[in-house]
């Protein structure tokens, strides 16, 4: 069983492998040409960079990433469960179907909280 | 493999470990963090545990510390990057450190290793898939079905296990997931309506 | 466990990664962007890139040769590295973007096992890289570490445009992973398996999930579960567009608000490997697709069971490739799709495609969970 894990180290392995060379090679071949203020400043349309390269954002992206990681969860929860269901329909299907049914009402309640104090809303 | 495969991964975890804490830079430290984790899923992998392991990936790696990233490009991290370090707090995690490390010691001391070590103990497949209960005519038993291919059918244990003998608990994750989601909403209420 | 991993099995791998992945894959997706070129200029009523052929000649083999060209301008360009950025991620993150989307690959099975016979004995490779049992949580894993690429790429270049990029395009890559992990869950549910060469091989026998006609995929419950399986395919295919930032969800590098987002700084083959690495993740998402709901490398109409019946000689190795080729052509197909989409519909606003996904898609993959359950549970 674990010998199935070692071809995905392999992989990594040579996906690494071709990332690095590709840039090596890259600096190998690729012509370097002079320097100027102008080329090293930040691209932005050919206006002089204002104020700092990383301005604050809007909070809602940190809270979608929140919820990213509380559905996350709910999801991998899901996988052992449709991965069984079909089998425990015949032997025990009150568990199996009343079980999962709990668990996502509950989270639909808190999609539901969610969704009516505005935090998915983008549009102010 | 395993003491082979053991020893790389949790050196590879122990060093990103330690340069969370080194790292000045918060993103380089979020970053080291993540290859940590990773070394963790993969020892997790080692130990038969894959659905375990690909979800250390899934969750912590991919979704907990994007939102990491997310944090510490919200604050200001340049002053983060600048500020003298602080030598009360130091000396305070390396007194807890010594602590924990005295504490490990002194509970390894007392653990009587096995007679038998997993390497000479393999998996028994066959005693296994007999051992599982009877279906009614004409159904499948995918767990029978993956023990007799001499694969560990991990998912799908851990499936049979949750929805069968511990569907109660599985609610009250839910509404441990549910606290969490009114807390978020409500940490950032101010910028909501 | 090491005396257990033979030399065969690490060279057969070996010859397998660099086969599909470096071979297959890199191919396809230098000649993906040739498609894309030539497509859009149909699209547009242009030509295209037509001219580059065989060097040195007047043949053009109507412009097959632009890829190798591309790629090589893509090297002999000037490897540029401007002064504002931070260097050692500026350098990481066009590495961090390729490397996932090439190793999501590992868990695709492009053909069915392949019988070598060698001397006296028969040596059987099954036509997958990692025949692991948790193929598609794998893939998603592999696919929620690529948005570091992005994120890094985006912090890193220090450049208004570039972060806006990053933080967008992580935004959407996260909220879309959600919609994917919850639209395969009915297809698990009904095929009762994680394992993408069990999945392939349960189509190739019964039917596949957008087309049971033929084995035990003649029945009532496969054609009324139907119904949930075309839901999940819609939601699963559109979240894959936005997985992969194509239009119309490119609001990470929306040219007309954001020059090109997250990688506005990277030139050269730092930008290259961005570029690869989409195309790569479009190919490879492409593959899950097709071997979750189109049967992968099967043949329709239950043909793969006549081929797979034939055994012993040169049937061993002819069937995975006829496999092999089937695969390929359903990808190839999709492909297409992408690229007719992308020159076809007009780019969503964010608050449109966050609205899409969070409110949209979520709420109707839920209630798709819930439809395949009750329909499984009636029809037991």
């Amino acid at each position: 069983m674990l010998e199935t894990y070692l071809p995905i180290l392999m992989q990594l392995g040579v996906a690494c492998g071709f990332a690095v060379s590709t840039l090596i090679v890259s600096v190998l071949l690729g012509k370097s040409g002079k320097t100027n203020p102008v080329k090293d400043s930040a691209y932005e349309c050919g206006m002089l960079p204002i104020g700092e390269a990383q301005p604050r954002f809007s909070v809602k992206f940190y809270l979608v990433a929140m919820l990213f990681v509380l559905f996350d969860i709910e999801v991998v929860f899901m996988y052992p469960w449709a991965v069984v269901f079909k089998d425990l329909l015949v032997t025990s299907l009150l568990p199996v179907t009343l079980g999962m049914a709990g668990f996502v009402f509950i989270l639909f309640i808190a999609y539901l909280y969610v969704l009516k104090k505005g935090a998915l809303q983008w549009r102010d | 493999m395993p003491p082979v495969a053991f020893i790389i991964f949790s050196v590879i975890m122990l060093v990103f470990g330690v340069l969370v804490v080194v790292n000045r830079n918060p993103v380089a430290s979020a970053l080291s963090l993540v290859v940590s984790f990773l070394g963790l899923a993969a020892l997790f992998v080692s130990l038969d545990a894959y659905f375990v392991g690909v979800v250390q990936i899934l969750v912590y790696a991919g979704a907990v510390m994007v939102l990491f990233l997310f944090i510490i490009m919200l604050l200001d991290l340049k002053a983060e990057a600048r500020r003298k370090i602080n030598v009360v707090p130091m000396i305070g995690g390396c007194v807890l450190t010594a602590v924990l490390v005295l504490q490990l010691v002194s509970v390894l001391n007392t653990f009587e290793p096995g007679k038998k070590s997993l390497v000479e103990a393999p998996l028994d497949y066959a005693a296994a898939a007999a051992a599982r209960p009877a279906v009614p005519e004409g159904k499948s038993d995918t767990i029978k079905r993956d023990l007799r291919e001499n694969k560990l059918p991990d998912v799908r244990l851990l499936g049979e296990q949750l929805f069968t003998k511990f569907p109660f608990h599985l609610q009250i994750a839910g509404v441990l997931l549910l606290v969490s989601t009114v807390g978020v909403v409500i940490l950032s209420k101010r910028e909501l309506k | 466990m090491l005396a257990a991993i033979d030399l065969f099995f690490l060279v057969s791998t070996m010859v397998k990664i660099v086969f599909f992945v470096m071979v297959v894959v890199m191919t396809l997706v230098a000649y993906t962007v040739y498609a894309e070129r030539r497509f859009s200029a149909i699209i547009q009523d242009r030509v295209g890139p037509n001219r580059v052929g065989i060097p040195f000649t007047k043949i053009s083999l109507a412009g097959l040769g632009q890829p190798i060209a591309d790629g090589l301008k893509f090297l002999l360009k000037e490897d540029f590295t401007p002064k504002h950025v931070n260097t050692f991620y500026y350098w990481l993150a066009p590495a961090l973007t390729m490397v996932p989307a090439l190793m999501s690959a590992a868990v695709v099975p492009f053909g069915s096992e392949m019988a070598i016979p060698f001397g006296d004995e028969i040596y059987r490779v099954p036509l997958v890289i990692a025949d692991i049992n948790v193929g598609p949580v794998f893939v998603f894993a592999i696919t929620s570490l690529s948005v570091y690429g992005i994120v890094i790429a985006g912090w890193s270049s220090n450049s208004k445009y570039s972060f806006f990029g990053g933080v967008r395009s992580s935004s959407q890559m996260i909220s879309y992973e959600i919609c994917m992990g919850l639209s395969i869950i009915p297809v698990i549910m009904i095929l009762g398996e994680l394992n993408l060469t069990k999945i392939v091989e349960a189509q190739s026998a019964n039917g596949w999930l957008l087309l049971p006609a033929w084995g035990n995929g003649l029945s009532m419950q496969s054609w009324l579960l139907l119904i949930p399986v075309i839901i999940s395919f819609v939601i699963f295919t559109i979240s894959i567009f936005a997985e992969t930032n194509r239009l119309p969800f490119d609001l990470p590098e929306c040219e007309t608000e954001l020059v090109a987002g997250y990688h506005t700084e990277y030139s050269s083959m730092k930008f290259a490997l961005f570029f690869l690495g989409e195309y790569a993740a479009m190919i490879i998402g492409s593959g899950i697709i097709v071997t979750l709901f189109l049967g992968g490398w099967s043949l329709p109409f239950g043909l793969s069971e006549h081929l797979l019946a034939n055994k012993g000689g040169f049937w061993g190795i002819i069937t995975p490739l006829i496999h092999f080729g089937c695969f390929m052509s359903k990808v190839v197909a999709f492909l297409l799709f992408f690229i007719w989409v992308r020159w076809s519909i007009p780019r969503f606003r964010y608050d449109q495609l966050m609205r899409l996904g969070w409110v949209f898609f979520f709420e109707i993959a839920l209630a798709n969970i819930v439809l395949t359950a009750i329909i499984m549970v009636v029809l037991r």
